[in-house]
């Protein structure tokens, strides 16, 4: 009986979750301007007219450039910062890694405004650098975890075995370590690029007016009238991140990465 | 010695993230932090000073009444969620790892959802026109299909709907360490599996599980989007006013002062947990 | 009278079949050790004697009770884990006093019982420590009481000892033999050292890829295998593939064998058969006696000395009082032999 029970209890909670994105979905293909659920005439029309509008093609480039470079920002802080913290103890060590984790934990309307108001200070508010160092900042909590996740798991007689064959510190980093944490690197990546494309609070109050990513896209269309490209653009984030995910969970070892310690296989 | 092995990197290599965060992380805060004691200009943006207008302002009835209605919606959805998420959990830890890796994938695809996405999918879900009422309609439940949003239940569940995952997430690795045989073991000696969830998992739990209530409280504290979209005014939180006041109202300090009311209460709730886990490790 | 009854127990996860058709009958009383490599299925059918795990096919029954769907904690077990999995949050006492406490023994009474159990494991006054206080022998010991604290029906240890070493191992082996005795329960261990079970058990079950392949004494497990993978499982056994001619001969390697009445033929003429010898009852004399072969190692090992020869390119391994083939030395030709009434020939 319980095997059954709960494997029934958990494809029910998936069940509800999905139950919005499959609306969401079927709203997307109606070949109407109107939201309409179950759809009424079955069209992938808004698909093209999401890369055939000006205003949304422009918000999803915007979306794109401030994930990727963002992201890479993110894994740039970090790598030194997890290394730093991985080799060595005390304060410092831990202090370092705290201001590591800090951004990502507290409620991110509070690190926006302190956003907004650094960037009207330094007169770079509204631009679209101020959104990217921003986003930078904000996830790199992210590459942080994973690649202190990676170092753990680094065996250290590898690094012992390396010495005793010569290599030099900066041998041994480039020859044995960067190579077995580069997949927790590029999954940090993998997380932070998801989020900032998702991630509207703090785009909105860096650069909102002026730097339109496609969450502020969908929020300004929400209230200025519906248009089933907002269905679009979910499915296609919800397929994104699915693809992002399930890549890493292929790939790499997505329990681990989320800190289980003990799984069958 | 003994960290001397792992040393690959110099130790000046620190300053570089060191830096970056110092001035795009703490002096942000910084600058906050002496915004909000700062004069506003009516009109315009703000003038540096020393005052406590916009903390005082914020000692009203109204917006005491505000920050309590966030931190009952802030509870509520935290008890909620991490009641759903106990059990989803434990069961979860007990798939094989293929099974979890699915599930995992499915909550974090979900998880990193936008809430302007998880608004617009509620609000679509929750409509009249393409939501649950013509789903109850074809039923036979409803005569005519009706909406369900803008209210209180439809924020509660658009506050579940984002912390839910999350609630697993934070839930995952305490649960997932723990041994499978303990469990086994109590019921060898006689418990039924209630009994054994009772008096042994449990217990062991008790601490990750509060944890667990605190962080998903302060994450959803930080909800500022689904109010607005799923929810009426006097439902909106802090988070909310904060932003609100920010952009619309153009009362920075005002903004300001809130924040650094709710990064108060966040922190206090973050530190709590620290301790308790400190506790723990000194027991262990 | 039979105790505990195992009647075509079969367990599969997928198309992977981890317990085989198991039919056993265990007396009661007495002390079983399952004994295989990792994999064999052995923790497999400990665990669906738990009721653990739910068999595939097959029942368990004890004193002739069905017990087969009869969950965990209706069975009357006593169980030791692998990971001891002793409750972190509870003292050693009322970690022995759960299965008490579950019953609704009155508290007072349990905590006696409790105390009583720790004493007879050697841990009297120990029971208001916290678990993390205790060392690894301690806590095995703990384990133990709290497995027999209901005075079970029958006690099941999953690999009790593996995470001990060596010499408190041999320790509680002889500790855990002698406290099974006195109470007098049917008890079933899983091992995977040899040694352990030759110590402990009254019956030792040998299993290889889910089936048992041999069930008997100790010293009957081990003078008479019933295969190939017993004889090599169990002790170090020197293998030569051979060809049984009649029931009284064989040929090795192109010489014929004359059989004793004593040596033991498992296998009849015409089938490709292996011969088994155990090192000890292995001769080496002048070359020309025998069988060809060369020595390549010589291994001393304090109680006795080691010799590694090559037969035509298998490896035989001999054994010999130390200083009593001092003559020896490597490259030196020699005649091998098998003590009469000590072969075993089995089907290859």
């Amino acid at each position: 009986m319980s095997r059954t029970l709960r494997t029934a209890y958990i494809v029910l909670v998936l069940a509800l979750l999905a139950a919005p994105l499959l609306v969401v979905a079927g709203v997307s293909i109606n070949e109407q301007q109107s939201l309409r659920f179950p759809p009424e005439g079955l069209s992938l029309r808004w698909y093209g007219e999401l890369f055939r509008t000006p205003d949304w093609l422009g918000a999803l480039t915007n979306s794109l450039v401030i994930a990727a470079v963002s992201s890479l920002l993110a894994v740039i802080v970090a790598l030194p910062l997890a290394l730093h913290v991985w080799a060595r103890q005390g304060w410092l060590s831990r202090g370092l890694y705290m201001l590591g984790v800090a951004p990502f934990m507290l409620p991110p309307v509070i690190s926006a405004l302190g956003f907004l108001v650094f960037w009207v200070s330094v007169g770079m508010y509204g631009q679209m650098t101020a959104t990217i160092v921003s986003h930078g900042i904000f996830l790199v909590t992210l590459p942080v975890v994973t690649i202190t996740l990676g170092l753990q798991s680094v065996d250290l007689s590898l690094i012992e075995a390396a010495r005793t064959m010569g290599a030099n510190r900066g041998k041994v980093l480039r020859t044995v370590i960067l190579p077995l944490i580069f997949p927790y690197m590029v999954s940090g990546y993998a997380f932070a690029f998801v989020l900032s494309l998702n991630e509207y609070i703090i785009a909105y109050m860096v650069a909102g007016f002026t730097v339109e990513t496609l969450p502020i896209k969908i929020f300004n269309s929400l209230r200025y009238g519906y248009t089933p490209i907002m269905g679009v653009v979910s499915v296609l984030f919800v397929a994104l991140a699915a693809l992002v995910f399930g890549l890493i969970g292929r790939f790499g070892n997505l329990p681990r990465l989320l800190g289980a310690e003990r799984v069958d296989t | 010695m003994s960290g001397n092995r792992r040393t690959v990197t110099p130790a000046w290599l620190a300053a570089l993230p060191a830096g970056w965060l110092a001035v795009f992380f703490v002096i942000p805060f910084a600058i906050m932090l002496a915004v909000s004691v700062a004069h506003r200009v009516p009109g315009g943006f703000f003038e540096m000073g020393f005052e406590l207008d916009s903390y005082r302002r914020f000692l009203s009835p109204f917006f005491g009444g505000i920050l309590l209605t966030s931190v009952l919606i802030s509870a509520a959805a935290a008890v909620i969620c991490v009641t759903l998420a106990l059990p989803f959990t434990l069961f979860l830890s007990r798939l094989r790892r293929r099974g979890q890796t699915l599930v995992l994938v499915i909550l974090l695809s979900i998880l990193s959802l936008s809430e302007v996405i998880v608004g617009f999918s509620l609000s679509t879900l929750l409509s009249k026109t393409a939501g649950v009422g013509n789903f109850f309609v074809w039923l036979g439940l409803l005569e005519e299909s009706r909406s369900y949003t803008p209210s209180l239940f439809a924020l509660m569940t658009g506050m579940c709907y984002l912390a839910l995952p999350y609630s697993v997430l934070v839930l995952y690795p305490p649960v997932s360490r723990l041994d499978p045989e303990l469990g086994e073991a109590a019921r060898m000696m006689g418990a039924s599996p209630w009994r054994a969830f009772r008096t042994v998992t449990a217990p062991l739990l008790r601490l990750p599980l509060f944890g667990a209530l605190i962080l998903v409280f302060v994450f959803t504290l930080g909800v500022y989007l689904l109010p607005q979209v799923l929810g009426q005014p006097q439902h909106w939180t802090l988070s909310v006013h904060i932003t609100d006041q920010a952009v619309f109202q153009s009362n920075l300090p005002f903004a300001a002062a809130m924040a650094v009311l709710l990064l108060l209460v966040s922190l206090a709730m973050v530190g709590l947990t620290l301790l308790l886990g400190r506790d723990k490790g000194a027991e262990a | 009278m039979t105790e505990l009854s195992l009647r075509g127990l079969t367990k599969r996860f997928g198309n992977h079949t981890a317990v085989d058709d198991v039919t056993l009958d265990v007396p009661d009383g007495s002390f079983i050790c399952l004994l295989g490599p990792s994999g064999c299925g052995k923790t497999t059918l400990l665990r669906l004697l738990a009721g653990l795990e739910e068999p595939t096919a097959g029942e368990v029954s004890v004193a002739g009770q069905d017990q087969t769907n009869v969950p965990p904690e209706k069975r009357e077990f006593g169980m030791v884990f692998q990971s001891l999995a002793l409750f972190p949050h509870l003292s050693v006492a009322d970690n022995v006093a759960y299965p008490l406490s579950i019953r609704g023994r009155p508290r007072a009474e349990s905590r006696k019982r409790a105390d009583e159990l720790l004493a007879q494991v050697q841990l009297a006054g120990m029971g208001d420590r916290r678990i993390h206080q205790l060392s690894g022998g301690q806590r095995q010991r703990v384990a133990i009481a709290r497995g027999l604290a209901i005075e079970p029906k029958v006690f099941l240890l999953d690999e009790p000892l593996s995470a001990l070493d060596a010499n408190l191992r041999e320790q509680m082996q002889v500790e855990l033999r002698q406290l099974q005795q006195r109470l007098g329960v049917t008890t079933v261990v899983v091992t995977h050292d040899q040694k352990e079970a030759l110590t402990m058990a009254d019956i030792v079950i040998v299993m290889d890829k889910g089936r048992v392949q041999q069930v008997g004494a100790p010293m009957e497990v081990y003078r008479d295998p019933a295969n190939a993978f017993v004889a090599g499982f169990i002790g170090t056994s020197n293998l030569l593939p051979c060809e049984l001619t009649d029931a009284s001969s064989l040929t090795l390697s192109g010489q014929r064998l004359a059989l004793d009445p004593a040596d033991r033929v498992k296998c009849s003429p015409g089938q490709p058969a292996v011969l088994s010898v155990r090192p000890e009852d292995t001769r080496l004399g002048p070359a020309g006696e025998g069988l060809e072969a060369r020595v390549v190692f010589i291994r001393d090992l304090g109680e006795s000395t080691q010799f590694v020869l090559d037969h035509d390119g298998t490896e035989i391994t001999a054994l010999y009082a130390p200083d009593a083939r001092s003559d020896l030395k490597v490259d030196d030709r020699v005649g091998l032999g098998f003590v009469p009434g000590k072969r075993v020939v089995l089907p290859a």
